[in-house]
């Protein structure tokens, strides 16, 4: 099989950079030769840690979420935006799109909510040669006591003006950094297109509480016996952010807008289901800050041979694919039924999916101990009492050994928004056949 | 104890080193938490083992050990002794699934070492029930009868010919498996039970049975087996010659340096004291330390595993050899054997020869208590609640199955307890120990 030739250039809302691969505004990018030596390593674009007036951090800043043995698996921060003139951020900006001058530098900016103070910053950006402007609406702790970061991203009207206000001046792309401390993330993405935004980037961190020391009742980070809320990342956050960049991606009113994907990303497969529910680019912090730069080298190599794999030349190709997959409950087939199915030569008698539905599901599993097979004891699905939640088989340790299989026959579909449409009466509970009319 | 005795070098460096927290993690969370599982019914004392390795993961390992020593009261040496490969590892689900079990006897020894570590005692004697108990035999089984009915509410005494508890736990396991120390500790943990130990006590001749049959209201017999048994062959009783029991309880009892080891060493039987002879005897500096057996490979009576442990330590191994006749001039000096298929003889030098070759039944001994039957094997017959043909005694451990596994022993002293408290209390008993 001939290779073909990909090409993994991407354009977020003006913003090209030689990869989708970003690290996001935190620690990693912390100053010029940090982001200088990310661009070695082989990253496509770098948003600068957030630029305004240079704050005074705490210490102790950072704690994680182990879970099972596995090191962080969130990361929590209280870290606020760069500790370091404006003046220095801006000329070593300058310096690295001199020395990189096909990569993206994003300048995260943040300063307080008025029109001048605004203005000042984004000229200051655009004689930097920075490619784009990351406005930062995001910040959850520390920047949104001082009505900046999250404080702006959580109304939409400010959201609005102040892009509206950047807008009025930047010479460069401007994407906005929302924040997903929002009860639901479309009015402020709404509000940041209806601002001029050029695109979308989320999801800044969430609000959280690490965790309690139960030996010093101390709540992590622990500062001088006190503790605050700090932003929460790292791979735990995900799912939420897969769920808000699709949302998005889906709405009316923002689907065309490029989005900057953020939260969890780790491996390549993350970047890839960020760029199917609708990323053009993603941007990474907690897994470079877990195992640095060098993790940029299989986020290019396994993309590029999974698009190779896929018959794909570049990842734009991917954008979006998956989002018109994600729709409301209300659309679903009720009339779709999957069943469970055991395959026992792969089953290895652990009976985790015979506690888990007995306990946690619909008492659809008997063990019936099987005399061809030395007595032991194997799962058997009563179809009767099976509704097809997945559950055994998300549970079973072992490979390919429950699948869940369609047996509705395919029938016609029906919704709960066709039921209601209609004036269908249907019975309530659940079923393993088709929806009974009443 | 402040630090569990272990030897980290030497001969008697241990086979399962304890496991650092970090490994113990992994390995913990690695388990998939069977429901009914495999490993647990595994276990002759049926230890929880999903929910004891699941408390390790958390972090509650005072927790953990209450699991293990709940249903074995040696939780601490069956986790050093017991042979993990044929019973919890050999069920474990991920044999199959990552073709390699959960460390299951290194996991429960982080959580006994734990608490035994920190002198953290988890059981309390019961609210005395005014009677008493003699047990015959400070070892497995006498030990987990004494223990389960010191938690009822029984005062019990345990009578030992030894001068220390813990039977074979302490005077006949490869060193590098147990430490002589450890096991004594653990038996010792009992007193916290109030169960009083006459060691250095023969019953029947220090103790009359009748003074026992008079002063305690039921008897549990836990004497194991006997000594290994006789070759039967000319030039058995050279000096040279020792049984494997012996020579094990002799690295059991001193110093590595001042046990005796030959240069060219024959052991003589292929189970598992056997590979613990030939083994120790290698670590101990024998030039050469072989296995001498009459039949094949394919019927050791060892486990597989046993027998690499063996291998891996180089040892040599002879089979179809038949012992015929020991030669030598004032001490053991060459073994003949003959293969008993093709009669072919083969003449081995040595300068030590250790019989391995079974421990013989205590017949003798055990005929000494009245109506108390045996079988034609000289094993003592127990009814389902572990009761002799005669109502006052129970018996449990080696000297009724003939010998098994210490966790087997302390599984069958534990069911005795049960059957002496369903005798004494009248009622069915409802155990406070699970």
């Amino acid at each position: 099989m001939k290779n073909s030739v990909i090409d993994l250039t991407t354009n977020t809302g003006g913003i090209i950079s030689p990869n989708p691969f970003w690290l996001a505004s935190a620690p990693p990018t912390n100053m010029g030769s940090m982001v200088e030596r990310a661009f070695e390593a082989g990253w496509g674009g770098a948003v600068w840690k957030t630029i305004g007036q240079p704050i005074v951090n705490v210490s102790s800043r950072l704690a994680t979420l182990d879970y099972r043995g596995s090191k962080m698996i969130g990361l929590n921060n209280i870290e606020l935006i760069t500790d370091r003139p404006i003046e220095t951020n801006f000329k070593e900006i300058e310096k690295c799109k001199k020395r990189f001058p096909t990569h993206a530098v994003i300048a995260s900016l943040m300063v307080e909510s008025k029109r001048d103070a605004w203005h000042e910053i984004v000229k200051r950006t655009n004689d930097s040669g920075a490619d784009g402007i990351e406005l930062n609406f995001g910040c959850p702790h520390g920047m949104s006591e001082r009505g900046m970061g999250s404080a702006m991203g959580q109304v939409p009207e400010y959201t609005c003006m102040v892009t509206e206000w950047v807008k009025e001046v930047a010479k460069v792309p401007v994407l906005v950094k929302l924040t997903p401390n929002v009860g639901s993330i479309l009015p402020p993405g709404r509000a940041a297109v209806k601002g001029g935004a050029d695109g979308l980037s989320l999801i800044n961190t969430i609000n959280s509480v690490m965790g309690v020391d139960v030996d010093t009742f101390m709540p992590y980070p622990m500062v001088n016996g006190m503790a605050a809320h700090g932003g929460y990342c790292g791979p735990a956050v995900k799912p939420i952010a897969l769920n808000m960049v699709g949302e998005l991606a889906r709405d009316k009113e923002t689907k065309h807008i490029p989005i900057s994907g953020i939260g969890g990303v780790e491996t390549w497969r993350d970047a890839v289901e960020f760029m199917l529910l609708g990323s053009t680019s993603v941007q990474v912090c907690t897994a470079v800050m877990h195992y640095g730069y060098r993790i940029v080298e299989d986020l290019i190599d396994g993309l590029t041979n999974y698009l190779r794999e896929k018959g794909m030349t570049s990842p734009k190709q991917l954008v979006g694919k998956s989002a018109a997959a994600v729709t409301d409950w209300g659309n679903l087939d009720m009339n779709y039924k999957v069943l469970a199915r055991v395959d026992k030569d792969k089953c290895i008698n652990c009976n985790l999916c015979f506690v888990a539905c007995d306990d946690g599901a619909h008492q659809a599993i008997k063990l019936v101990p099987d005399q061809a097979r030395g007595g032991k004891a194997y799962p058997e699905i009563v179809d009767e009492e099976c509704v097809g939640c997945n559950l055994c088989s998300l549970v079973c340790p072992s490979p390919g050994c429950i699948s869940m299989v369609r047996m509705d026959g395919e029938t016609q579909k029906l919704s709960w928004r066709e039921v209601q449409e209609k004036g269908i009466a249907i019975k309530p509970g659940h079923a393993n056949k088709n929806i009974e009319r009443a | 104890m402040a630090k569990l005795p272990v030897l980290t070098d030497g001969p008697f460096k241990e086979l399962h080193p304890a496991m650092t927290m970090p490994e113990a993690l992994r390995e913990a969370n690695r388990c998939l938490y069977c429901y009914d599982a495999p490993c647990t019914r595994a276990c002759p004392t049926h230890i929880d083992v999903p929910a004891f390795i699941k408390k390790i993961a958390s972090g509650n390992l005072v927790g953990s050990a209450r699991v293990i020593f709940e249903s074995n009261i040696l939780g601490g040496s069956c986790a050093r002794v017991c042979p993990v490969e044929a019973l919890c590892e050999g069920a474990c689900v991920h044999n199959s699934l990552q073709h390699s079990p959960i460390e299951i006897g290194r996991l429960q020894r982080v959580a006994t070492d734990h608490v035994m570590e920190r002198d953290i005692q988890l059981f309390e004697a019961g609210k005395a029930t005014g009677k008493k108990v003699a047990i015959i035999g400070g070892g497995p089984a006498g030990l987990g009868c004494a223990a389960e009915l010191a938690i009822l509410g029984y005062s019990v005494t345990v009578f030992d010919d030894r001068a220390q508890p813990g039977g074979l736990n302490t005077y006949a396991m490869a060193q590098y498996k147990i430490n002589t120390d450890f096991a004594i500790a653990e038996a010792k943990l009992l007193e916290q039970l109030g169960v009083h130990f006459k060691q250095n006590t023969h019953v029947g001749k220090d103790v009359p049975l009748a003074e026992l049959e008079k002063d305690f209201d039921a008897i549990f017999i836990g004497v194991g087996l006997g000594a290994t048994q006789k070759l039967g062959i000319p030039g058995e009783d050279l000096p040279g010659v020792v049984d494997a029991l012996t020579f094990i309880e002799e690295l059991k009892t001193k110093k590595p340096a001042d046990v005796k080891v030959g240069k060219r060493v024959l052991v003589i039987g292929a189970g598992n004291t056997a590979i613990d002879a030939v083994t120790q005897a290698k670590r101990l500096g024998a030039e050469r330390s072989a296995i001498v057996y009459r039949k094949g490979e394919d019927d050791m009576p060892a486990y597989d595993y046993e027998y690499e442990i063996g291998k891996s330590m180089g040892c040599d191994f002879y089979f179809h050899a038949s012992p015929v006749r020991i030669e030598g001039n004032g001490k053991a000096e060459k073994l003949v054997c003959k293969n008993a298929q093709t009669g072919a003889e083969l003449t081995l030098e040595c300068d030590m020869v250790i019989k391995a070759i079974g421990q013989a039944k205590r017949a003798e001994f055990l005929k000494g208590f009245p109506q108390v039957a045996l079988d034609d094997k000289g094993r003592v017959v127990v009814n389902a609640e572990f009761q002799t043909s005669n109502p006052k005694y129970f018996a449990g451990g080696d000297c009724v199955n003939g010998g098994k596994e210490a966790v087997d022993a302390v599984a069958g002293g534990k069911a005795a307890a049960r059957g002496i408290h369903k005798k004494l209390n009248g009622a069915a008993a409802n155990s406070k120990v699970a």
